[in-house]
């Protein structure tokens, strides 16, 4: 494409089917403990 | 679902960028598409050719025009919601990471503390061996088929109260194989009691550690206050240098407040990486509006541009030292977590739990002391499933302000805490905590973008 350059073409919907086993971190409890974010953690289940 | 809430689109660090929410993609465009985006699901290609011929040449806006209909036709732009509303979320109410307030005292007395210089607004108290060593039953007992559990050795100052880690590491590794669990200890600590043997410990066994110091020395001398109202920072500085360097390879944070004081905090992030720190974590403090610290509506807008300015530093820096990491700008938009995960938020009241010394249950830690919060114990579990259910059942599809909001599936909610302590409502996102987590978010990807070129 000359127009568009895709960073990630990841499909969030397709985590639905394996998703949700749980085994991911808690997202505020390592690094800053008054904040939630997210989208920053690594799936452990990939 | 109006187009809005379908694409949210920004220019930042010279890159136009296009998230698709609900797929989660991201695409760095050019200025063609970034205004084509604008008309493309309510105007055809003929009035959209009209509207920018002026600006474009008809054949670059036909080629853009098409680029955009591949990726939409293939769902990362313009996708629909999925349809979640059957979700369930921990319907077995498991259990699996937990805050261990080891002691509920301080050597340190910061300004900012939540913990109230580290009581808790309770007693000065320690956790016994036998709290401890039943916390972790608790955990392992309750975590189903659960393999992964986090505990993180947290205050006051745990170091205050160091034999018990030391006891509880090693009563956690006995147990693990008849759970068949792995335990991953973490702490927080402010770093003052650290000598080589709890650094040689702490690098052996924790698989993360939370190192607390705020960045240049008057910052930090200004809230960090030895119990006799001296600056901190000449006696922990040098302890956390020493203990970064025995660390090698492992995970570490340091992890800085910033506050209406130090609107200016780039500077300390990049004190923290001048003084050989690589793994930074900078949070904006946690108090209510009425204290002069306190963030407020006012300072939002130099806030935002704060977060700018270090994103423009911060790639400078990745481009010549790739070890460097700031919590908030990190993100993986390939290996990230599930949509579910996105959805259902931290967990705490639900997956995650706080320990005090005496065995209560809180939702989180920052809720320790708050008595309408007090979740349970160890002895009787969880006793108040009203509340928990009530924290489970708070997500990104119930909070009417997430609903619609394009950052939803990255804040994922946000911190109770946060909301609670804002509006006394945990189902209310705390606005300008929202503000600036869309902001980090934006930097962020402006950040990979500009380094995958």
């Amino acid at each position: 494409m000359k127009h568009i350059k895709t960073l990630s073409g990841k499909n969030l919907k397709d985590t639905l089917a394996k998703g949700g086993c749980g085994e991911c971190q808690t997202s505020c409890q390592s690094a800053c403990k008054t904040s939630c974010t997210v989208g920053n953690q690594k799936c452990e289940n990939n | 679902m109006n187009k809005a809430a379908k694409i949210h689109k920004f220019y930042l660090n010279d890159k136009y960028i296009v998230l698709d929410i609900n797929s989660g993609s991201v695409h760095v465009v050019d200025k063609i598409v970034f205004d084509i985006l604008d008309m493309f699901e309510e105007q055809d290609l003929e009035e959209i050719i009209l509207k920018l011929k002026k600006i474009y040449d008809e054949k670059a806006i036909k080629d853009a025009y098409e680029e955009i209909s591949c990726l939409k036709n293939d769902g990362l732009l313009f996708s629909e919601a999925s349809n979640l509303s059957g979700l369930t979320y921990n319907k077995d109410n498991i259990i699996k990471a937990m805050c261990l307030h080891v002691a509920h005292d301080c050597n340190l007395k910061c300004s900012y503390c939540f913990a109230s210089q580290g009581n808790f607004k309770g007693e000065r108290s320690l956790m016994s061996l036998e709290v401890g060593k039943k916390s972790l039953e608790f955990l392992a007992e309750n975590s189903g088929n659960r393999r992964n559990l986090e505990v993180d050795f947290f205050g006051g100052e745990p170091l205050m109260n160091f034999q018990l880690v030391k006891d509880l590491v090693s009563y956690g590794r006995e147990i693990e194989e008849t759970y068949n669990k792995k335990f991953r200890f973490t702490i927080t600590t402010n770093g003052v009691l650290l000598d080589e043997d709890k650094m040689d410990f702490i690098n052996e066994n924790m698989d993360n550690v939370v190192l607390s110091l705020d960045g240049r020395k008057e910052i930090n001398d200004n809230m960090r206050k030895t119990i006799s109202g001296e600056g901190s920072y000449d006696i922990i500085l040098p302890k956390f240098k020493r203990m970064v360097e025995k660390r090698g390879d492992k995970d570490y944070y340091i992890r800085g407040t910033f506050t209406s004081k130090n609107i200016d905090f780039s500077k300390d992030a990049l004190d923290f990486y001048n003084n050989g720190f690589k793994k930074i974590s900078i949070e904006p403090v946690v108090t209510s509006e009425e204290m002069d610290y306190a963030l407020r509506e006012e300072h939002l807008k130099d806030i935002l541009e704060e977060y700018e300015k270090f994103s423009r530093d911060y790639i400078d820096i990745k481009k010549k030292d790739k070890d460097f990491y700031f919590f908030h700008y990190m993100i993986d938009l390939d290996q990230g977590p599930c949509i579910i995960k996105r959805s259902i938020g931290c967990g705490a009241g639900s997956e995650y739990v706080a320990v005090t010394p005496e065995g209560e249950l809180y939702p989180c830690h920052q809720f320790v002391g708050e008595k309408e919060f007090l979740i349970g114990n160890l002895d009787d579990g969880i006793i108040n499933t009203e509340l928990r259910d009530k924290f489970k059942n708070s997500n990104v599809f119930t909070k009417e302000e997430c609903r619609e909001c394009w950052a939803r599936f990255y804040c994922s909610g946000g911190c109770h805490a946060n909301a609670f302590y804002a509006h006394h409502d945990i189902s209310k996102p705390y606005k300008l905590g929202c503000e600036l987590e869309k902001k980090r978010i934006e930097c962020s990807i402006s950040i990979l973008a500009n380094l995958n070129e």
